[in-house]
């Protein structure tokens, strides 16, 4: 090990982010804010029905509005803007329907984009709307998963003769990762089977989405509110016949995503075409209620589990059956998602035998797609319930259950049933550390307590010992799943004449402080101040090729890349130290930001001083080029494994089912820590999103297929009112599959959270009678499923 | 057309608008002041916070015409042109709390922030919760504002009787 790696002042700081000046003083560059010169803008007209035939589109009297520059429907466009991609092909018999931006003979969801107005300001845009006449032929809807599958459905997609997409199996005795699950089931001595909804989130970035296309110049510069600006370039250009090196995409400052933005949009490839067609840069912005409309939605799946276990609590097999909605079409990585969760249901457990099943369903619905988290938190959902309802049905305290079965500390590294690697994990440290900051051993005293007495408020604890697969991905493996792309990373780095340095990355940050992150990595690799680090990302002229950022992957994959172009330039500058101090490269060593000849004190060159050698050229050894500049790769062996455990206490008033969180415990164990502050604030705003899908949260359709939850008024994100103090805290078991020793953070909270919660609402009533409460957790479906409890227990 | 006459962020604006402009729209279209944001149309996220005449408001849901008369400060204006670098309390607190992450909801949290303080310069954590009940952040879980806005509020107490720093119009304490 050099001394390089030994000497790590930066990396483990709580440093303030680099990112924050411009944000707090209003400097920002979001992407509405950008208006070249001479800029149209759109209004996009959306379908009011869930379903029909589009018979006639009058674009006439629009065309005659003040301001109006053109209008334009699917069928003007119907070959330019090509059919927006799905990525993930996740069976070679996948029913993947065309899925045009502008739909052009037929509408399969409420707010599906009809036509088009470009005008001179956006007033004129949206007024002009209202003159434009589209005639619909109403067809049967159908919003139900169960229903879409039944024979005799109604069909989303007529010519397709199916409302079923695909059907994908994992089963451990096919796969050779274990024993049959029927036999499993057959021979269990305890069976648990329970049915959960996983329902429809809405992402609800703060920021909505804009995007701005200029086409000066002979290349097309897109601005989007993106998390994706290389995908975005490359599927734009194979989709709608734009050659890729005349397209440059920036994702200027991002104002959040969580998968919500990773995606390519109808809007995109619309603003896309307009520019094309009228030579003028044009923008598109869209209203909060467009947003919740038609940006896609997350989750939306009807679990179907079955346990087997022995008495003594050892499970003995898990069976998964899913139903996933798609909504009406296929988005980027649509028919991937559930399937992240194939790998998760098991979770932290030993289990002899798993199979998991999943049918992806058409619906007349806005698509689903990524959504923190992606198929983890379904599965991580309910494995933690399961665990719990096997628990109630043994009689043993849930920790207890859980403790039975985990991988131990010292098993690792552990292939799973599901075929994953754990590389590394300690459940124990994590769990000794949760419960003693929760004190749980004096809740359960009170929770009994309060049993006794009939408090009309009861106490819950609710335990969630999760894991998640991210840090998004090994490439074979992803190709294994029929994944389009690989899942490495780039970094360039370059030494400036006068010391600094540029790093680009081809991760793409919008709100997860990478420039701060990254900074501190380069800062100790190369021993140059923090402040001396310019961090480059979002843009694909600067960074020609990424692959973003999703899946907790930027740090282990990207932040990796960074390490390895320090090291590439390190290698380099040695080369050229030599030369300058006459001796050997081996007779080198560098650490802070210098190169010593070992036992020669005082003979030293610092790397900004090789930097402008290498510039200059004037002397530089053999074979040597000129200026200080590396690219690196990385491309993970591996997934990275976070975990932890999460305890949350509600207290369920039994009369009105109001649930209040009195005190919630996260101690996750995220490998080594780049920053601390960075990564406290990543698991406080993923706690507040999977405590938002427990007890708030839910995107609801009237039997027409209208969103009913088309604003913040009725889609309730939760508010700062509505949200706790959390404690959190950390174990450290490093990664062993990245240098840092890192794991991903991004999606972990929401992972967990969701479970811990649900699991405490329920432990609270669990005397009454109530095994379980559909999520959100209300006050009215908390005192429904008390109220049937009751009737259950009378009738 | 009205005409209006409105100062913003010390400057005065005497400027024609269309009696349907609202007045995020004038600050952002018509002054470029693009600091502050919209993040809905049902006026339920907060992220158009200003102040006029001190006290917060949804910039999403008054006129422009009605901010004639008035004066107005947005984020740009929480710190008086010419101080370069220098950051108001609140905006110091939400760096060194890590009370942002995207930082599309910031002006219009810190704004609310000020207002809230300005009723209230001692509040609770609890009160912290309600007093920013209109103002949704989708990243940070509120965890680090709580905490920015408790620190802030230290720092202006202690502040008080020091010759005030902030320009007209914003709530020191
Ligand atoms: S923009 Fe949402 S409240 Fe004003
Ligand atoms: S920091 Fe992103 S919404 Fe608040």
């Amino acid at each position: 090990m050099s001394v390089v790696e030994e000497h790590r002042p930066e990396v483990g700081n709580a440093r303030l982010r680099k990112e924050d000046a411009h944000l707090v003083t209003g400097q920002t560059n979001w992407t509405d804010n950008i208006t070249p010169p001479g800029t149209l803008h759109i209004a996009i007209l959306r379908s009011p029905m869930a379903h029909a035939r589009i018979t006639d589109i009058d674009l006439g009297p629009a065309r005659d509005r003040p301001g109006v520059v053109a209008v334009f429907s699917g069928r003007d466009v119907a070959d330019e803007q090509g059919t927006l991609p799905c990525a993930w092909p996740v069976t070679e018999d996948m029913v993947h329907p065309d899925h045009p931006a502008l739909a052009v003979d037929e509408v399969r969801f409420a707010g599906e984009a009809v036509a088009v107005v470009v005008a001179r300001d956006t007033a004129s845009a949206v007024d002009a709307l209202e003159a434009i006449e589209v005639d619909y032929d109403p067809l049967p809807v159908v919003l139900d998963m169960e229903a879409a599958v039944a024979d005799g459905s109604p069909l989303v997609h007529a010519d397709k003769g199916t409302n079923s997409s695909f059907t994908w199996v994992f089963d451990s005795a096919e796969a050779g990762t274990g024993g049959s699950v029927d036999e499993a089931l057959g021979d269990a001595e305890v069976t648990v089977s329970r049915r959960f909804l996983q329902q429809r989130l809405i992402p609800s970035f703060m920021e909505p989405r804009s995007v701005v296309v200029d086409p000066t110049g002979g290349q097309f510069t897109m601005w989007s509110a993106t998390q994706i600006p290389h995908i975005l370039r490359l599927m734009l250009a194979l989709t709608t016949n734009t050659p890729e090196h005349k397209l440059r995409v920036v994702a200027p400052d991002v104002g959040g995503g969580f998968g919500g933005k990773l995606q390519v949009t109808p809007e995109e490839v619309i603003t896309l075409v307009a520019a094309k067609r009228l030579h003028k840069p044009v923008k598109y912005t869209e209203t909060r209620s467009d947003s919740l409309l038609t940006a896609h939605h997350g989750r939306d799946q009807i679990q179907q589990l079955d346990l087997a276990a022995r008495r003594d609590g050892t499970i003995t097999g898990l069976k998964v059956r899913l139903l996933a909605n798609m909504g009406a079409y296929l988005g980027l990585v649509t028919p991937g998602v559930p399937l992240l969760g194939a790998f998760m249901f098991n979770a932290i457990y030993k289990m002899p035998a798993y199979r998991f099943e999943c049918t992806g369903v058409f619906t007349n619905t806005a698509w689903t797609d990524a959504y923190r988290g992606a198929g983890r938190p379904e599965a991580t959902f309910a494995i933690e319930r399961m665990m719990d309802e096997l628990a109630a049905e043994l009689g043993m305290d849930p920790m207890e259950v859980r403790r039975r079965n985990w991988i131990a500390h010292e098993e690792f590294p552990f292939t799973t049933v599901a075929g994953l690697t754990y590389d590394s994990g300690n459940y124990e440290a994590a769990t000794d550390k949760a419960m003693e900051l929760f004190g749980y051993d004096a809740l359960r005293r009170e929770q009994a307590e309060r049993r006794e007495r009939g408090d009309p408020v009861q106490l819950g604890l609710g335990i969630s010992t999760y894991t998640e697969m991210c840090g998004l991905a090994p490439s074979r493996v992803l190709g294994s799943l029929s994944y389009g792309a690989g899942g490495w990373e780039t970094a360039s780095l370059h030494m400036l004449p006068s010391g600094k340095v540029e790093v680009v990355t081809g991760s793409s940050a919008h709100g997860q402080g990478h420039e701060t992150a990254w900074s501190q990595i380069v800062a100790d690799q190369l021993g140059v101040p923090f402040e001396d680090v310019e961090v480059l990302h979002g843009d694909t002229r600067v960074s020609a090729k990424g692959m973003d950022t999703y899946g907790s992957r930027s740090l282990t994959v990207g932040g990796t890349a960074v390490i390895a172009a320090c090291g590439k330039v390190i290698d380099k500058a040695r080369k050229v130290a030599a030369h300058m101090l006459e001796c050997a490269e081996d007779d080198l060593e560098f650490a802070d930001g210098s190169f010593r000849v070992k036992g020669s004190p005082g003979s030293e060159k610092s790397i900004q001083e090789i930097a402008l050698a290498t510039f200059a050229a004037h002397d530089l050894p053999d074979g040597v080029e000129a200026s200080l500049d590396s690219d690196a790769t990385f491309d993970p062996e591996n997934f990275s494994f976070p975990h932890g455990t999460h305890l949350c206490a509600t207290e369920v008033d039994t009369e009105t089912g109001m649930v209040k969180i009195r005190s919630y415990v996260s101690v996750d164990d995220v490998g080594h820590v780049v920053n601390p502050l960075i990564v406290d604030g990543q698991v406080h705003g993923g706690l507040a999103q999977g405590i938002g899908q427990a007890l708030f949260e839910n995107a609801v359709y009237d039997s027409d297929g209208n969103l009913l939850t088309g604003t913040f008024v009725d889609y309730t994100v939760p508010s700062p009112a509505d949200l706790p103090a959390f404690t959190t805290a950390r174990t450290e078991t490093p990664a062993t599959t990245n240098p840092l020793g890192v794991k991903g953070v991004g999606e972990a909270g929401t992972i967990a959270s969701t479970p811990a919660v649900v699991n405490a609402v329920v432990d609270a009533l669990r005397p009454m009678g109530v095994n379980d409460v559909p999520m959100p957790c209300s006050p009215h479906r908390v005192w429904q499923a008390i109220q049937d409890a009751n009737g259950g227990a009378s009738s | 057309m009205t005409n209006i006459s409105v100062t913003v962020d010390g400057v005065r604006y005497d400027d024609d608008v269309e009696p349907r402009t609202l007045l995020v729209q004038y600050l952002r279209e018509r002054l470029g002041k693009v600091g502050t944001v919209v993040g809905c149309d049902t006026s339920n996220c907060g992220a158009c916070t200003v102040l006029l005449d001190g006290r917060g408001v949804k910039s999403c849901s008054l006129l422009a015409a009605q901010s004639d008369g008035h004066v107005v400060t947005t984020v740009e204006g929480l710190v008086p042109t010419g101080e370069d670098g220098a950051l108001h309390p609140v905006q110091r607190a939400f760096h060194e709390q890590h009370a942002l992450q995207c930082g599309f909801c910031t002006p219009g949290m810190m704004m609310a922030a000020c207002d809230l303080l300005a009723d209230n310069p001692d509040p609770s954590d609890e009160e912290i919760r309600e007093g920013l009940e209109g103002n949704l952040c989708r990243c940070t879980g509120y965890q680090n504002i709580v905490r920015a806005v408790s620190a802030a509020a230290a720092e202006l107490r202690s502040a008080r009787g020091a010759a005030p720093s902030t320009p007209e119009g914003v709530a020191s304490a």
